[in-house]
């Protein structure tokens, strides 16, 4: 196959792709997307078989790793629980950024099947393009497999911080670039090696301090650094589908880091930097007065509900961690057997990733047009009777509104304390993530209902 | 003066930015989560390259490290490409609206 036939089949498959993201602007839309999306995928490979056009015994180990993988991944697609979802991607992020390294490695060891000039005097370009693919690749794998280590809980959640940590950072940083220098100007490979290591060091030290909470923004940012890899490798290969990729990946996960941001009202780099949480924020934590709460069980909290005309349910990360969504929509489907009418509000950061809460809903089989996002549903809660928050905390803390030594101040929140009354669903008194109280757990119409969410979402439905 | 193919290779990188740009913020929050699973699926496409590697001039089954790595690197990606258009099958099919009449 002519290298401009196979550049135009190239093309044509980046234009597929674009669809595929196109198709995600509505739930309806969404699974054509995806069948583009394969699509794009079958013939980007196609071409590039019969443009190599090397059906010797090599082929046999490329259709044989292949599969190999192919089946791993179909394995994993079908056994993965909904709620391990944000592990699942962080882990898939870890795989592109490792593919990126072993294509450029490759292509560093071997440039003439690339068409890159020969060992040790690979073209200027080249080399500084697998450079940047390598670098960005090795740290989207290091960084990736510690997001996934404190998302599967064999890590901490809490940061890991230490002295003059952003100092030695930068420092690595700028190693990154002075190697990538002396490798283009010596054409030695040790530069090469010792940039690939300084690499993996920095995705680990990236992430270390970054803690539980910030999840949405780390997986955002490393979606991200994938898609940049992926377009560093696209330009080392000539490859237009794949440079067309990594610009969208790469823009994809930028635009969402910005949304979880937004959604925690802090600076990019505010949480990059990390150590949210860990460090001195005595500013509310303070004075630890025991406070008077009401507390209530499940028969108070079906009472209540029974009553009410209409319910909002706020969803926390805790729902996931109790994997209480299948309980939540039998008891919503009691309700609404007595009319009472029930909406979802979600917060943007709830939960671990982005978009988390609304896949595990969706999976409940609760239908999309119910479920609310922070500012479509933020008036409603003036006029609705009850608000039953379940394992969401943070995000309905009024400080972030009237506040200003909240940490948290400035953060959009939903404006539970609106209701006629708050349900909230919640093992402990414990603070949240941000370590600071939340006022709405004292208030005079909050009940407090301290259970494990799944089994007080059951304990309620028996009593409705 | 002819203009050297690297920067209409840029071109594509620039104008896919602002593509993406758009793109991405027209898709609706709720469904933040597949975007990311897809994304991931299609950034996979650097099997393209590992593929490339792979076969690179072997014709008597001696290997090279640069095509071992191929190897490695095409199963790493497949994993991805499967296993992430699959996982996001599954969860658009669970995206669904409000049946009327019960």
């Amino acid at each position: 196959m002519s290298a401009n036939l196979s550049a135009i089949f190239y093309l044509i498959s980046g234009v597929l792709f674009i669809l595929a993201l196109r198709g995600l602007s509505s739930p309806e839309t969404s699974r054509q997307g995806n069948f583009f999306g394969i699509l794009g995928m079958t013939i980007a490979i196609t071409v590039t078989f019969l443009s190599v056009g090397n059906f010797s015994s090599g082929f046999t180990y490329v259709l044989i790793f292949l599969l190999i993988g192919g089946l791993i991944g179909a394995f994993i697609a079908y056994k993965i629980p909904m709620t391990a979802m944000p592990e699942l991607v962080a882990g898939f992020h870890s795989l592109v950024g490792l593919s990126a390294v072993f294509v450029a490695i490759s292509a560093f060891l071997n440039p003439e099947a690339f068409n890159l000039g020969s060992p040790g005097s690979i073209k200027l370009a080249s080399l500084i393009e697998m450079s940047i693919g390598a670098a960005v690749g090795a740290i989207t794998f290091s960084g990736s497999i510690i997001a996934f280590l404190k998302l599967q809980g064999i890590m901490s959640g809490s940061p890991i911080t230490f002295k003059g940590q952003h100092l030695f950072n930068a420092l690595l940083l700028i190693s990154i670039v002075v190697l990538t220098y002396l490798l283009c100007s010596t054409q030695s490979s040790n530069f090469f090696w010792i940039m690939l290591a300084v690499s993996f060091l920095i995705g680990f030290l990236l992430i270390i301090p970054i803690g539980g909470a910030d999840m949405p923004v780390v997986i955002s940012m490393l979606n991200s650094y994938s898609g940049w890899a992926a377009a560093g490798i696209g330009f080392t290969l000539e490859n237009s589908a794949l440079i067309i990729t990594g610009a969208l990946v790469g823009s994809s996960g930028a635009i969402l880091s910005y949304i979880m941001c937004k959604g925690m009202n802090r600076s990019f780099f505010n949480v990059i930097l990390g150590g949210f949480g860990a460090s001195e924020q005595s500013a509310s934590s303070g004075g630890k007065e025991q406070r008077p709460v009401k507390s209530g069980n499940a028969e108070d909290a079906a009472f209540l509900m029974k009553n009410a005309s209409s319910v909002i349910i706020v969803p926390g990360y805790g729902m996931a961690v109790a994997q209480a969504q299948h309980a939540l929509r039998e008891m919503v489907d009691t309700l609404k057997k007595n009319d009472i009418k029930v909406t979802y509000a979600i917060h943007p950061v709830a939960g671990r990733m982005p978009g988390h809460m609304n896949v595990l809903l969706a999976e409940a089989n609760v239908p999309y047009d119910e479920v609310f996002e922070l500012e479509e549903i933020n008036n409603d809660f003036a006029n609705a009777d009850v608000a039953f928050v379940i394992g969401a905390n943070d995000v309905t803390n009024p400080a972030a509104k009237n506040d200003p030594q909240s940490p948290i101040y400035g953060m959009p929140v939903l404006d539970v304390e609106k209701c006629k009354s708050v349900l909230f669903v919640k093992r402990s008194l414990s603070p949240g993530y941000a370590g600071i109280d939340n006022d709405l757990f004292y208030k005079e119409n909050t009940l407090m209902l301290f259970a494990d969410a799944k089994k007080m979402t059951e304990d309620i439905t028996k009593n409705l | 003066m002819e203009i050297d193919p690297f920067i209409f290779r840029l071109s594509i990188f620039i104008l896919s930015i602002f593509i993406g740009y758009y793109v991405v913020w027209s898709v609706t929050p709720s469904l933040h989560t597949p975007l990311m699973s897809v994304t991931n699926a299609i950034s996979s496409v650097i099997i393209v390259g590992a593929i490339i590697a792979g076969l690179a001039g072997n014709s008597d089954g001696n290997f090279t490290i640069s095509n071992v790595l191929g190897f490695l690197a095409i199963s790493l990606a497949a994993v991805n490409i499967f296993g992430g258009f699959l996982v996001t099958q599954r969860m658009l099919q669970m995206y669904k609206k409000k049946i009327k009449n019960k």
